[in-house]
């Protein structure tokens, strides 16, 4: 008896209902979860993207704090509301000190009476430098990028640039201006 | 002769009102009393049965329903304070005194914050218990994890509120607070391999960008913060809490009610 040979088609050709194939199953099947995945993707972008704005109504972090002259020595608390920055001047130079507290970030007051800064939060102290000497701070204050403009002369300060005593850079070129 | 009252409690009963909405009947069979809890979807999430020590104060010290009943009693007080309090720098401050000194039972609030406190106090006392029943053992370690988040989410809840008065405290509180996230890995911008996140010499990470700024939609605790965590407080966070919750009494059901003394 001869055996029937029977013509067995590939699986992956195997015609389904409707004229679909393994194959072409799987491949819609995949493009779909692809897109559906990449659908996700731009989703989540887009949402966490939308939780960062592109424009701060925040003051600048550079701003013109006035001729140079305006500055009695001591310390200045113009623009501690607006800018967060003390303006010191002693017998030599002015420098700029950020008003936040190294400790947690607090807004430290200026005690004219004691001659300190004292943070109100959890007592962090500071000489008129900058430099702590009481409560938990670790560190002194931050000093700010501090210039004198070109065309006008005034003191122009920028936040965003930072001068830290324990790496030595209060002596920077930017770090302070040099009264004559 | 039928009394007439009895007439109309067989009308009432017999109508299509009553019977959609109770359609079990009078629940006196076990098969009954069943299908009457798994009809409807708040009974639903309760177990069918409760074993007596399920019940026993001395047992479960009623931890999570208190706070369960606190977080009902905050969604309800939370709701009647929202109609007066306004979430911006001009107002926040002064509807909280407004609350106090213009509105008939402003009281409301005290009831809010004192309500807070309590609830926090009870999930920790709730998750003492279930530690210290061992209630937290397979097969329930899934809903032990479900109610660790409940717990952070809680404390979440209690830290956006804590905002929300907009005086001193409360600025330098989550101004405090949220420096925390500046160190967050990667995305904060004091946190560990910040720094290596950078294009040439520019930083990808900034102040502006980092998971702080996120968090307070701002550089600092100002306006952006303050309506943040107000719609974080009053729906962002309550709604996962509330799921998470059926979730965790629907768990409680399946794993087979609340744990008993081995």
């Amino acid at each position: 008896m001869a055996t029937v040979e029977k013509q067995v088609p590939s699986p992956s050709d195997e015609v389904l209902a409707d004229g679909l194939t393994r194959r072409s199953t799987l491949k819609g099947m995949t493009a779909a979860w692809l897109g559906f995945t990449a659908a996700t993707v731009v989703g989540l972008t887009a949402t966490v993207r939308f939780l960062f704005p592109n424009v701060l109504f925040e003051p600048p972090t550079r701003f013109k704090a006035g001729d140079p002259s305006t500055y009695s020595p001591g310390v200045d608390e113009r623009w501690k509301e607006k800018f967060g920055v003390w303006i010191v001047r002693n017998t030599e130079s002015i420098y700029a000190l950020v008003a936040v507290c190294v400790h947690l970030g607090c807004t430290p007051n200026w005690l004219a009476a004691q001659n300190k800064f004292k943070c109100p939060c959890h007592g962090s102290g500071y000489y008129v430098s900058g430099i702590n000497f009481e409560g938990p701070a670790p560190r002194p204050l931050e000093r700010a990028e501090i210039t004198l403009s070109p065309d006008d002369g005034q003191i122009v300060v920028d936040k965003a640039t930072r001068y830290l005593y324990e790496r030595g850079q209060w002596s920077d070129a930017k770090a302070f201006v040099k009264m004559v | 002769m039928v009394p007439r009252w009895r007439q109309l409690q067989e009308q009432i009963v017999g109508s299509q009102i009553w019977k959609s909405i109770f359609r079990v009947g009078i629940p006196n069979t076990n098969r009954k009393r069943v299908l009457a809890m798994l009809g409807n979807v708040v009974l639903h999430l309760h177990p069918v049965k409760t074993r007596k020590s399920g019940v026993k104060m001395r047992y479960t010290w009623c931890a999570g329903g208190v706070t369960f009943f606190l977080f009902l009693v905050l969604t309800f007080t939370g709701l009647l304070l929202m109609f007066y309090y306004r979430p911006t720098v001009e107002y926040a401050f002064v509807d909280i005194l407004d609350l106090r000194e213009q509105v008939p039972f402003g009281i409301m609030r005290e009831v809010h914050r004192w309500g807070a406190h309590a609830m926090v106090i009870s999930v920790w006392i709730h998750m003492f218990r279930v530690f210290m029943t061992g209630s937290y053992k397979p097969p329930r370690e899934f809903n032990w994890v479900i109610g660790v988040i409940l717990l952070v989410l809680t404390l979440l809840l209690s830290f956006t509120g804590y905002l929300l008065p907009w005086d001193q405290l409360a600025i330098w509180a989550i101004t405090v607070g949220s420096n925390m996230a500046s160190a967050t890995p990667l995305i904060g911008i004091q946190g560990p391999g910040t720094g290596l996140l950078k294009i040439g010499d520019i930083p990808l990470v900034t102040s502006t960008n980092d998971a702080r700024f996120g968090l307070l939609g701002g550089r600092f605790v100002g306006a952006g913060a303050l309506l943040r965590f107000y719609v974080l407080h009053c729906v962002g966070i309550p709604l996962i809490a509330a799921f998470l919750m059926a979730v965790h009494f629907w768990r409680v059901r399946k794993d087979g009610g609340i744990s008993g003394p081995v």
